[in-house]
């Protein structure tokens, strides 16, 4: 299977502080894998700088064998790179269905189009109507976002990435923000993602993490410092030493 | 719970005639309030006409300030680059057809968009609204400037159109010029409230909402901005040119920053980000204008200071906004 | 070399000016982000207020500007108290709309009050005539305007790196939430600041009464080249505004003398030119 996603020693300093430290990944479409470390450990500046908002000093990001360290962030989405945030970025006064329907038109190329509604466009409905039924939205698909629970504006989220047909889903803390009797549904969305998807899911929740991902990569002072199953990561000495402290204090605080 | 699930699955089918009905009738009150300004003021026909053409600006407004968010002090490079472009058509080029004029008009209007676009758009906040008050003085000033063909500070005067489709000619009493006028007006809100339904409307106020979150779905904010500046020149222009034709002349007064500020107020005190709340803006304001001032300049101007004031603090969403959520709150309490 | 050195003069005088009227303007934007347009209204309180006290009231120049200064503030703290504060935080379109309404009221009112005519304040004899530098005179309100300039650069300068309130309003600029935490009572910061930024657009408006007269539209006509000066030089930066009101004077001024049918022409291009490349301003912080 060949890659759909590789990060090459990308580097990247701040001044003389160094943020991101030669670091590589591959991934393969179906890949299930979580990137973890510390506060501070330089997850922030990884995203940036694979989402094209940060330009590394050196090193590449390579998306389905084409070369994209040097275009935008726009663009890369448009080939296939596409990303949630941790903090919901939606649109309070539009509904789930616009929501949806203004990606699928946009990745389809139809946003320029000056006449016709969506509602109008079978296929687009179509479409909506299936990403809606697959995260449970549809009883609320045309309440405005600003009107519906946080736990379904986080699925939505997941759907919008979905409406745009990725091909590496980069997911920001999926569940943060979302009340514990709402993950169950966060869980199961992110169990139904389509099998051929590279994912790669940044997540402080390790309960989360060891039940979605099949890897697990850990960062720490902008390097990786391991990566395998999520099995082995715990008995590793040195993720002990950067990441399981604070993630004991994380346990007890919470 | 399950009556609110049953019916919000039942509206997609029903949405489609409901809108479309809403628009149809939204049309006819239009029309009618047209019909009853014309039985009710046949003496001021040049006003009512000259609103007409204004509201078409407050359109072109709200299209950029209410459906994409961005602020402009400068929305009359706009209107007055499509009021020279016809009147310079009609008096240089003997372009007089008062149809083509709209044409030439919409187009002048949609260069000066694209133009005004591109520099305003460089900019954000405070920068954005510096940006759009430059670019109306100096078109302003340029047009001051160039008086072999726009008369100066004179004005553009000699503007004699012919009659439409060569049978309804202009009278002294502006009967033909105000139907001229609603009927352009009825037009352009039909194609807007179009537009404003669309994919690109649907695009641009998810802009306003989130412009990262548009990014990240992969849309080039940048160009659906540009675009949108450009279709509301066409708009604009076409306000312009309507008021070329009805009054015969065009005046540097249509390229100012104080026209620019007025159709600003005219649109917040309707409502921004409605076509309705535009138009109830332009009339209102335009009207309360005419009656106030009559009397005394000043006064007027203390009293839209003091509306101004009292709808920021008190009515956000300008009149037809408010309106609306007090027939909401009824109707909401009558259930 | 006369066209030379008066163009440059007046350059000076006007670009001084415009500096006393506007700073105030620049560190209440940088301090509170709030786009004022009705500041050039409180330019012109204080010109009818010093015009009033002079010429109907017969009291001394300095007195009279006194009197003016004052006079403006008494009447800018109800209208910071119950409009400004409502609309800090607030988007930009709302504050523009609330400052032209402000603005609108204002020149009705003073046209009520003090009718629609072009207002003077008499000049003491000692600024009146023609004053000799030996090789050209100069006309003495001119050198007053650019003193007054170079006066008050200074005082906020020493008012802003020097002392304690300054320090308190620097951190108030920088961070508001940051400077709260550590004890800085921003309100009060933010109101001594808007009395001195109002306090400075009436001692200006004075100043330039000659350059730019008192009449009941000066609110409106002046509106937007304070609001250009201060987001050309950066909102909240003194030097930047400095810099933006020499430079733009100097624009404007040999605009006027060299190409006079242009009117405004070059004044706005420049601006564009210089918005586009330094969007926060010549000497604005980025944020």
């Amino acid at each position: 299977m060949s890659a759909v996603f590789q990060v090459q020693n990308l580097r990247k300093a701040f001044g003389g502080l160094a943020v991101t430290q030669d670091v590589s990944i591959t991934m393969n479409p179906g890949d299930r894998v979580a990137l973890i470390g510390p506060n501070g450990a330089g997850k922030t500046t990884f995203v940036n700088l694979v989402t094209g908002h940060l330009v590394p000093d050196s090193g590449k990001v390579i998306l389905a064998g084409n070369d994209v360290t040097s275009i935008g962030p726009t663009p890369r989405v448009r080939q296939g790179l596409v990303r949630s945030f941790q903090v919901t970025r939606l649109f309070p006064d539009m509904t789930p269905e616009e929501h949806l329907a203004l990606a699928v038109m946009q990745r389809s190329g139809r946003t320029g189009a000056i006449f016709g509604h969506y509602q109008a466009k079978a296929d687009v409905m179509a479409e909506v109507g299936e990403l809606l039924a697959a995260l449970g939205l549809d009883h609320i698909a045309t309440r405005k976002v600003a009107e519906i629970a946080y736990g379904q504006q986080r699925l939505l989220e997941i759907a919008l990435a979905l409406a745009l047909k990725p091909k590496v889903l980069l997911l920001d803390e999926p569940a943060a923000g979302v009340p514990q009797s709402d993950t169950p549904r966060i869980e199961a969305a992110l169990a139904g993602l389509p099998s051929d998807l590279a994912v790669l899911m940044i997540e402080h929740d390790m309960d989360l993490v060891f039940r979605f991902a099949k890897r697990v990569i850990v960062l720490a002072a902008g390097a990786i410092i391991f990566d395998g199953s999520p099995e082995d990561v715990t008995k590793d000495a040195r993720v002990r030493e950067a990441y399981l402290g604070s993630y004991a204090n994380d346990r007890s605080a919470a | 719970m399950a009556a609110v699930e049953q019916s919000s699955v039942a509206t997609p089918a029903a949405a489609r005639p409901n809108w479309l009905v809403r628009d149809l009738i939204g049309l006819a009150v239009i029309l009618a309030i047209a019909a009853i300004g014309y039985f009710l003021f046949p003496n001021n026909l040049a006003l009512l006409t000259r609103i007409l053409a204004i509201a078409l600006l407050v359109l072109s407004i709200d299209l950029v300030t209410g459906f994409c968010g961005i602020a402009t002090l400068g929305h009359a490079a706009l209107f007055g680059a499509g009021a020279y472009a016809a009147g310079i058509a009609a008096v240089h080029w003997g372009i007089t057809d008062p149809l083509l004029m709209v044409v030439i008009g919409a187009a002048g209007g949609a260069v000066a968009g694209l133009i005004s676009g591109a520099v305003i758009l460089r900019g954000h906040g405070l920068a954005q609204l510096v940006l759009s008050i430059a670019v109306v003085n100096l078109f302003h000033e340029a047009a001051n400037k160039a008086s072999a063909y726009t008369g100066g500070s004179d004005g553009l005067s000699g503007i004699a159109p012919d009659p439409i489709f060569g049978m309804f000619a202009f009278d002294l009493w502006g009967r033909t010029a105000y139907g001229f006028a609603v009927v352009l007006l009825a037009v352009v809100f039909i194609l807007l409230r179009l537009l404003t339904r669309s994919p690109f409307g649907m695009l641009c106020r998810g802009i306003k909402e989130d412009p990262i979150r548009v990014r990240a779905m992969g849309a080039s904010v940048h160009g659906t901005l540009l675009k949108m500046y450009v279709i509301s020149g066409l708009v604009a222009g076409v306000g312009g040119a309507l008021n070329a034709i009805s009054t015969q002349v065009v005046g540097l007064d249509s390229l100012s920053f104080t026209l620019s500020a007025e159709s600003l107020v005219m649109l917040v005190l309707g409502g921004t980000g409605s076509l309705y709340g535009a138009l109830v803006g332009t009339v209102s304001f335009m009207w309360f204008e005419d009656f106030v001032s009559a009397a005394n300049p000043f006064h007027w101007l203390t009293i839209v200071g003091a509306l101004l004031i009292v709808v920021v603090l008190f009515a956000p969403r300008g009149l037809y906004g408010s309106a609306l959520a007090l027939v909401d709150r009824f109707r909401g309490s009558g259930k | 070399m006369q066209t030379v050195f008066s163009v440059g003069i007046d350059a000076l005088a006007y670009g001084m000016v415009l500096f006393v009227i506007s700073i105030g303007l620049s560190v209440t934007m940088g301090l509170m982000r709030v786009v004022n347009l009705a500041h050039g209204a409180f330019a012109m309180i204080g010109g009818y207020i010093a015009s009033y006290a002079a010429q109907t009231l017969g009291l001394g120049y300095a007195v009279a500007v006194l009197a003016a200064v004052v006079g403006t503030i008494l009447i800018a703290i109800p209208v910071e108290r119950f409009l400004y504060r409502r609309i800090y935080g607030a988007p930009e379109l709302t504050q523009v709309l609330m400052t032209i309404g402000i603005t609108f009221c204002v020149i009705g009112i003073a046209n009520y009050v003090f009718g629609p005519t072009l207002k003077t304040i008499p000049l003491p004899e000692t600024l009146r005539g023609p004053v000799d530098l030996g090789f050209r005179s100069i006309a003495a309100h001119k050198l007053f305007a650019i003193a007054c300039g170079v006066v008050v650069a200074g005082g906020l300068w020493y008012l802003i790196e020097k002392t304690s309130f300054g320090v308190k309003l620097r951190a108030s600029v920088d961070n508001a939430a940051m400077a709260a935490s550590l004890g800085v009572r921003t309100r009060i910061v933010y109101a001594v600041s808007f009395a001195v930024a109002v306090g400075l657009a009436a001692f200006g408006g004075i100043v330039g009464a000659e350059l730019l007269p008192i009449e009941p539209y000066y609110a409106l006509r002046y509106m937007v080249t304070f609001l250009v000066v201060v987001s050309v030089g950066g909102a909240g930066s003194i030097p930047g505004a400095l810099l933006a009101c020499l430079l733009l004077g100097a624009i404007d001024t040999t605009g006027r003398y060299l190409l006079p049918e242009y009117g405004e022409f070059f004044f706005y291009l420049a601006v564009i030119a210089i918005v586009c490349v330094f969007p926060r301003g010549l000497l604005g912080r980025s944020r």
